[in-house]
């Protein structure tokens, strides 16, 4: 019983992680239809970037910020530079694009800080909390709670305020929004920065756990696929609702299904993404796409 | 003075050239309609307004020349441009859709006017959370009008307001644009196919044919006129 529930409670964190990348994919393709290939190398620069900025001298907390906020910057910058000029041009461009920008910025991190693992620091002491009887470590509770604050200011951010109202309304319908008013462009432009911000975060929220290396986020990107494939590419819920089913499911087939254990967890994630494909290729949330001809 | 002159406005998509050289003028609080076939550039003399299309040529408002500018600026000068095919948002909810119309505005006159406008248009007001996508077309256009309306717009444009609906919805549609502008005397330059009740509810007409003016009128007189009648009105 206390297996299971370690095995519940590690598996939403993880879960967390992966609902916050798969978020940010789900931001970019929303605004652009474009499946950023190159966020989890994203999410890496962040991580190392904050890694630099603690060698430098700032504090975890400081160093974290500051990434996040420059991860905004490059998120924006990308679209403005690479996305919203190729947004014309044939799919496979952009998608051979985004692998080569993949490809570039895992070698400029090796090129920088080498390919020798470093530790990183985490926000939470080592320990445990009790409830009850189950312990939750409180790195644990910990990722789950920044992650869940996260998405309660891009509710209030999407739901509430003007700026959310003229983002959603630039992504479901462009031409709308110029005769409205709206900056089309620059609404674009926030959509990329804030998803950017959001792999920075789960980037420097699971570095302590992989310690950090140009390959970091290998492992982690493709449950974030999983997790936006299972919850349907245009939903936020659906990222978040499949990010937490896909950590736990991870980790009670790791922990339960002898042969697949720590060393096949991967290939849970290309199931998922393979059966959702098959059976449901709207993904739990997505909205199916109607062609009109 | 006119609200809204145009001189020698031409617009093309590449080598086709839409608008060759058409000029008029729309006097403040006035209803102007125009008619013409399918590619006679009606839409497009909207869209050049509005500056959704490449244009020459001098667009003068309200004293302003607005030929140069880009659309976010004509409509902050005060023209709203409900487009063909109703350009609501169809993912957000009618309440939502009507918040974005007054994207550039602030202020408790914003709460106002979106009462004003459900009061005339009180089937939205039932409608209020509801996707915008859910609707009816009617209820469709007239979220699509009432969107414009949010913006506190001088001039309105409406292109094909009827389009795909029913006779009967077209009537009480027009109706209510005719109330709308008793009510605040509001300018609208609107593009119709159904030229009969187009020129029963409007000022002044005007026929379009290749990109050019080819008839003006008062439209009562135009709707006298026997070409018109021959071809828009389809009485022999």
């Amino acid at each position: 019983m206390n297996l299971l529930f370690s095995q519940l409670a590690d598996g939403i964190a993880d879960g967390a992680i992966y609902a916050s990348l798969a978020l940010a994919l789900v931001f970019s393709y929303r605004s652009t239809s474009i499946v950023n290939f190159a966020q989890g190398e994203m999410a890496m620069l962040s991580a190392f970037t904050a890694w630099q900025l603690m060698a430098w001298g700032l504090g975890l907390f400081a160093a974290a910020a500051v990434s996040i906020g420059l991860s905004f910057v490059f998120g924006a910058v990308l679209y403005f530079c690479i996305v919203r000029p190729l947004s014309k041009a044939n799919l496979l461009t952009v998608v051979s694009v985004l692998i080569g920008l993949y490809l570039a910025l895992n070698s400029l991190a090796g090129f920088i800080w080498t390919y020798t693992i470093k530790p990183f620091p985490s926000f939470f002491p080592a320990g445990h909390l009790k409830i009850g009887s189950f312990n939750v470590a409180y790195e644990t509770a910990g990722t789950v709670a920044i992650i869940s604050a996260v998405l309660v200011v891009l509710y209030i951010l999407f739901e509430k305020t003007k700026v959310g109202l003229a983002m959603r309304g630039a992504a479901s319908a462009p031409d709308s929004s110029v005769l409205v008013g709206v900056s089309v462009p620059v609404m674009l432009m926030i959509g990329w920065g804030i998803a950017a911000s959001l792999g920075a975060l789960s980037g420097i929220l699971v570095a302590p756990r992989v310690f950090l290396n140009p390959t970091m986020m290998f492992g982690i990107i493709i449950y974030a696929f999983a997790a936006a494939t299972l919850g349907g590419f245009d939903s936020m819920i659906g990222a978040i609702v499949g990010g937490l089913l896909v950590g736990v499911i991870e980790n009670l087939v790791g922990t339960y299904v002898p042969w697949i254990g720590a060393d096949l967890k991967v290939i849970v994630a290309l199931i998922l993404i393979f059966a959702t494909l098959l059976i449901k290729p709207d993904g739990l949330f997505g909205r199916r796409k109607v062609v009109r001809l | 003075m006119s609200l809204l002159s145009i001189e020698a406005l031409e617009a093309s998509y590449g080598a086709f050239k839409a608008l060759r050289g058409v000029d008029f003028a729309v006097g403040e609080g006035q209803i102007h309609v125009i008619l013409g076939a399918n590619g006679a550039g009606k839409t497009t003399t909207l869209r050049a307004i509005s500056g959704t299309v490449e244009r020459s040529g001098a667009i003068m408002f309200d004293g302003k020349r607005i030929d140069q500018c880009s659309p976010r600026q004509v409509v902050a000068g005060g023209i709203a441009h409900v487009p063909q095919g109703r350009g609501t948002f169809a993912d957000l909810t009618v309440d939502e859709n009507l918040r974005l119309g007054a994207y550039l505005r602030s202020g408790p006159q914003v709460k106002e006017d979106r009462e004003r406008w459900l009061s005339f248009f009180p089937r939205l007001r039932e409608r209020l959370s509801q996707q915008a996508g859910s609707l009816s077309g009617g209820e469709q256009q007239m979220l699509a009008i009432a969107r414009a309306l949010m913006l506190r717009p001088r001039l309105l444009l409406l292109d094909e307001p009827s389009l795909g609906l029913a006779p009967i919805i077209t009537q009480s549609l027009f109706k209510t644009l005719v109330a709308i502008r008793d009510a605040t005397s509001m300018t609208m330059l609107i593009v119709e196919q159904n030229a009969n009740l187009a020129l029963a509810i409007a000022d002044q007409g005007l026929v379009l044919e290749s990109g050019q003016i080819v008839l003006r009128d008062e439209a009562a007189r135009l709707a006298k006129n026997d070409e018109i009648r021959r071809i828009y009105l389809g009485y022999e």
